[in-house]
């Protein structure tokens, strides 16, 4: 899947922009990244994937921003290192995000096959394969579920 | 072995002796903080969906502030929304246009030192002023603690920065936090815990120290933290437990730096970390903004008053005090009439213009000089807007000036 390609501190405003929060995410969604990357929201096909650098999703706590990016379709994100806040963020809309320390070598355009629970980025482009740290297993599960939101479900139903 | 501070607040919200950094702990939650924007109109279909009601309304505190003063359709929703959720859910600590939910929450008596709280926001790390352990979320993590109570936490480490010496005349806490992020990067924090330590530190009022704590988010730690003193008793006005690392502790990183040298810090667009000295700006200016959680407390507005008395602002200046209650202290004291005697115009007590969610945007190619938290590119309005970020003194002397300007002219 196609890799679009951002540098280090991309932050949730340029994600998410504050002048859209009051609008559903289907606005929002249309202006994700517009600001760096005016085609993104339009070219942007399910199943790619997102790739940053240093500092993926500095600022604020809007899941709006991971959730804009999944309801596009992105289908993973991969990141040298992520903001904190907005990688439970991410994952906890079932959108998984990757720790790959050689995520700069990916070039925007770039094929690539992610195996999520391995950890392992294969670059078609290149060939290389590039290794990540997989999600830890407990978060996987979340993933697995689809989000926070369907496991407490799933954990209340079992309750029930 | 011996704790550090963040350690000991997670360890006692875990039901632990102690707990180790990098560790993943399950915490009871003390205290979960909402707004409008990220709180009720997220919460309320995710609560719905599941069947489930809030764990403990009493323990639930809802202020509103992102889309005050309403101002259109949405807004007016979004609003409706909060004050109807909050009747629904039974929750009884509701401040609506209060003022910021950062500086409502403790001006209200709701943060002690020990406490483990989540914000719905990314500035909720404020809140670590107090010796509590309070970090943001988003709208999903915090259904899951309005559901269950509890959160899921990676033992943090502690980053400690200690200040030894006294910030100089016309510098301020704002200047630590813009100096440690251009030195440290806005990853610096690492998603730790940063503790803000030394006799600097101690001299700063309780307002100062949650604009250190609240920036820490800038910073990247999870939160920040300052060990509870006279300091807290007195803005709490209450008998406060003494919350403090013990010195022998490891951490991850220690660095030391001498407060007395910090020069006032301007950060140029579009990144709270592209910092350097005030000296090194000349900028001609079209707007002055002393609004934010960060940027318009009391103290806030009695830095830039400090400033600003009997002279008049060149460029248009806006003030949004960060809390009715700061406003009518200010307006009590007098700070308020010198802000207005210089030619500010009065805004309303929420988020305003800082994270461009409400009416007044900047346009394209506006240069601006903010005391708020963040300039990256098009959050306050157009992406094409300039925006530097400054203290409370440094933005009111640039006001006057017309241009960027050191406030150690202004208050020789």
């Amino acid at each position: 899947m196609k890799a679009w390609v951002f540098g280090d501190n991309l932050d949730t405003d340029v994600i998410a922009p504050g002048r859209y929060m009051k609008f559903g995410i289907e606005e929002i969604a249309k202006h994700c990244l517009e600001s760096v990357s005016p085609a993104f929201s339009h070219e942007v096909k399910p199943g790619d994937i997102v790739v940053g650098g240093r500092n993926f999703g500095a600022g604020s706590s809007r899941e709006q921003a991971p959730e804009a990016l999944k309801h596009l379709g992105v289908a993973v994100l991969i990141a040298e290192s992520f903001a904190g806040l907005f990688y439970r963020n991410a994952i906890n809309l079932g959108l998984p995000a990757l720790l790959c320390a050689g995520a700069k070598r990916i070039r925007d355009g770039d094929e690539l096959e992610v195996e999520l629970e391995r950890g392992k980025v294969k670059n078609r482009t290149t060939g290389e394969t590039l290794d990540c740290e997989p999600v830890p297993a407990f978060l996987m599960t979340l993933i697995r579920d689809g989000g926070l939101l369907p496991h407490l479900e799933k954990k209340l139903a079992r309750k029930a | 072995m011996s704790q550090t501070l963040a350690q000991k607040l997670v360890a006692r919200a875990a039901g632990r002796e102690s707990v180790t950094p990098g560790e993943i702990v399950t915490c009871k939650v003390d205290l979960a903080m909402v707004h409008d924007s990220s709180g009720p109109r997220r919460l309320k279909p995710m609560l719905e969906r599941l069947g489930a009601k809030v764990w403990d309304p009493s323990k639930v505190v809802v202020i509103t502030d992102h889309y005050l003063p309403e101002y259109d359709d949405e807004s007016r929703k979004i609003l409706r929304i909060a004050r109807e959720w909050v009747r629904e859910a039974g929750v009884d600590n509701f401040y609506d246009a209060q003022g910021i939910c950062h500086v409502v929450l403790p001006e209200r008596g709701h943060l002690r030192p020990g406490m483990f709280a989540v914000g719905g926001d990314s500035h909720s790390p404020t809140g670590g002023a107090f010796a509590a352990y309070m970090f943001g979320i988003g709208a999903t993590e915090m259904l899951g603690v309005m559901v269950t109570g509890e959160i899921w936490l990676k033992v943090p480490h502690t980053i400690a920065l200690d200040f030894d010496g006294r910030l100089a005349p016309g510098v301020a806490a704002k200047d630590i936090m813009l100096f440690l992020i251009g030195r440290f990067g806005m990853d610096g924090g690492q998603y730790q815990a940063v503790e803000y330590h030394g006799p600097a530190i101690r001299a700063l009022s309780m307002q100062e120290r949650m604009t250190l704590c609240n920036m820490t988010a800038e910073l990247g730690g999870q939160t920040g933290l300052v060990a509870s003193d006279e300091v807290t008793r007195q803005y709490l006005k209450r008998d406060i437990e003494i919350w403090d690392s013990e010195p022998s502790a490891p951490v991850l990183a220690h660095h030391r730096f001498n407060a007395t040298e910090l020069a006032p810090q301007v950060a140029a667009p579009h990144s709270p970390a592209n910092t350097r000295p005030v000296t090194e700006f000349r900028e001609q200016l079209d707007l002055a903004y002393i609004g934010a959680c960060t940027g318009a407390k009391l103290d806030d507005l009695r830095m830039a008053a400090k400033v600003l008395k009997g002279r008049k602002a060149k460029t248009r200046l806006l003030v949004a005090p960060a809390s009715l209650r700061d406003q009518q202290s200010a307006e009590r004291e007098g700070t308020l009439g010198i802000l207005l005697d210089a030619g500010a115009e009065l805004l309303a007590n929420s988020c305003g213009m800082c994270a461009g969610f409400g009416p007044n945007l900047l346009a394209a190619n506006t240069v601006t000089i903010s005391t708020t938290a963040r300039n990256f590119k098009g959050r306050m309005g157009d992406p094409a807007a300039q925006v530097y970020l400054a203290s409370p003194y440094t933005v009111a002397a640039s006001a006057v000036a017309g241009r960027i300007t050191d406030p150690r002219e202004l208050l020789a």
